[in-house]
């Protein structure tokens, strides 16, 4: 087994794109992440793509070819994953799985998705195959309805009441604006940068108790990420990040998960997964990026990721410890909520504002980290990848 | 599976497995146990159960918009699973009362399907009732 490391990584500004095609979008941010990767094109091997809803939103599945052929690699491997809004996490899993295991020495991972585009009633139904397609979606469940019963279900099992936890959550609403307006690639780039937690209360009602400003928005974009094994990436870049370890676990539907939902249990398996290969603990993460796709959404992550003791993640980030000058700042780049959530090109996108983070090329925020985790939520828990990058080999 | 457990559900029943290995009572059923048994038993369930959590809908997916606002709300059943329906309240009393806890019973409703339900003919959705 091989260390492996991220030389390049880029990104589309996140927003509106319905001028392009998701190969065409993908190749915006392939081609940032490969001019910084100090390799020839024919030295990628393979390529992994993430997307989720393709099929619906362009009429577009079989994009592994397609995204090859794009960017001048017809030929070679080239593999599409799906798993919701895990979908590039997973396929970064596999690509790092495979550089590891030394099927491949250098590898293309990423993807791209185009739901702003799609239109708000399109991209809701889209969302929703993601949760059970015929026990849940039946009902009109949606993914606000989703975590807008996890919000009930966790103000009932900690005893909080529902008003109470909305304002504790806002707060998450109010820090992942704030930085999501200072990051240019963001889709609220210099807006929402202000917010009030009455804002956030009293903005658009979607599916109670959870309002527009609880939600992250529905966003067009693409990521890529260049991977190899790390004396390969020596060889090529200064400052090659390393992944030091990398978890992934799955549940069936929401209802069968009953209690264990406000917990999160797919989460904690996948944490701790990745925690044991790299040799750490929570306490040892400078820095994370999670899947706040709710602000409800980021709490039970800051729980169950080992951050905070069940119950007392709404607390923590009203009281600051999830912001940059907490003690573990938590989507310093806007999260999903400021920066915006191309659902297929989240996971790799989290992983572009990790490895820029680590090598202080963040510019737009400061926080001085050497270990950063990504964690990424595909569906109502059914994917859960999380990822650990480090400046240190070992 | 789904469509017996749809159809019977119109008729009044609401079905599950019960599991011969663990015990575990299974609803809607699946093809194996969690404890990956694969002999299940089919029985009637009461159909009775209490709210444990719901929202109110006001953006629906394409398919659904006729509908808003709709009450989504998980129940608890007395035989313990746990399942998704709609709740038979309107908008403005799910919002003002804490409707958690509150005893129901579930009966079968037919909507008009949609291009990506998997049944083409017909969605029916657990309906429940407040009976307290
Ligand atoms: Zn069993």
């Amino acid at each position: 087994m091989r260390d492996v490391a991220v030389l390049g990584v880029g990104q589309t500004k996140f927003g509106k794109h319905p001028d392009k095609t998701l190969p065409e979008l993908f190749a915006e941010a392939f081609f940032e992440a490969f001019d910084s990767s100090n390799i020839e094109l024919r030295e990628i091997e393979a390529i992994y793509f993430g997307n989720f809803v393709g099929e619906i939103t362009d009429g577009a599945a079989n994009l592994g070819g397609f995204i090859a052929d794009e960017i001048g690699l017809a030929g070679i491997p080239a593999y599409r994953f799906e798993g919701a809004c895990a979908s590039s996490s997973v396929a970064f899993r596999e690509a790092y799985l495979a550089v590891k295991h030394g099927i491949y020495d250098c590898v293309l991972v990423g993807g791209a998705e185009k739901l702003y585009s799609a239109g708000t009633p399109i991209g809701t139904r889209a969302l929703a195959t993601a949760l059970d397609s015929a026990y849940e979606v039946n009902s009109g469940l949606t993914f606000p309805g989703v975590f807008a019963l996890i919000a009930r279900l966790y103000a009932k099992a900690y005893d909080i009441p529902l008003e109470k936890l909305r304002e504790k959550i806002a707060h998450v609403s109010i820090k992942n604006h704030k930085y999501g307006a200072k990051n240019p690639k963001a889709q609220f780039y210099d807006k929402l940068g202000n917010l009030k937690v009455e804002d956030v209360l009293n903005s658009k009602m979607i599916c109670s108790p959870l309002t527009l400003l609880d939600c992250c928005p529905m966003t067009d974009g693409a990521s890529a990420v260049i991977i190899a094994h790390a004396d390969f990436a020596e060889e090529r870049v200064d400052e090659p990040i390393y992944v030091r370890g990398t978890g992934q676990a799955s549940a069936g539907s929401l209802f069968r998960q009953k209690w264990d939902i406000v917990k999160a249990l797919p989460r904690k398996k996948s944490a701790e997964m990745a925690y044991r290969e790299a040799g750490i603990t929570p306490k040892d993460v400078d820095v994370a990026f999670v899947h706040d796709c709710f602000t409800i959404a980021e709490v039970i992550a800051s729980e169950a990721l080992g951050f905070f003791e069940y119950g007392k993640g709404a607390d923590a980030v009203e009281e600051g410890l999830t912001w940059i000058d907490g003690d573990i700042p938590i989507n310093p780049d806007g999260g999903l909520i400021g920066k915006g959530h191309p659902v297929g090109a989240t996971g790799t996108a989290q992983i572009y504002s990790a490895v820029k983070l680590l090598r202080g090329e963040l510019d737009f925020v400061k926080v001085d980290a050497e270990i950063a985790l990504t964690d990424t939520l595909g569906g109502d828990f059914g994917t859960l990848v999380n990822v650990i990058l480090s400046v240190h080999r070992r | 599976m789904f469509k017996e457990f749809f159809s019977e559900l119109l008729e009044g029943n609401l079905i599950g497995a019960k599991c011969k290995e663990c015990e575990k009572i299974l609803c809607p059923p699946k093809s194996a146990c969690d404890c990956g048994s694969r002999i299940l038993e089919k029985i009637k369930l009461s159909g009775k159960g209490k709210i444990v959590s719901y929202t109110v809908t006001y953006v629906a997916p394409i398919g659904y918009d006729k509908e808003v606002p709709y009450v989504v709300a998980m129940v608890e059943l007395d035989e313990g699973p746990w399942i998704v329906g709609r709740l038979e309240v309107d908008a403005e009393r799910a919002e003002k009362e804490d409707l958690i806890g509150k005893r129901v019973e579930v009966y079968g409703k037919e909507f008009p399907t949609e291009q990506f339900y998997p049944d083409k003919q017909r969605r029916v959705v657990p309906m429940f009732r407040i009976i307290e």
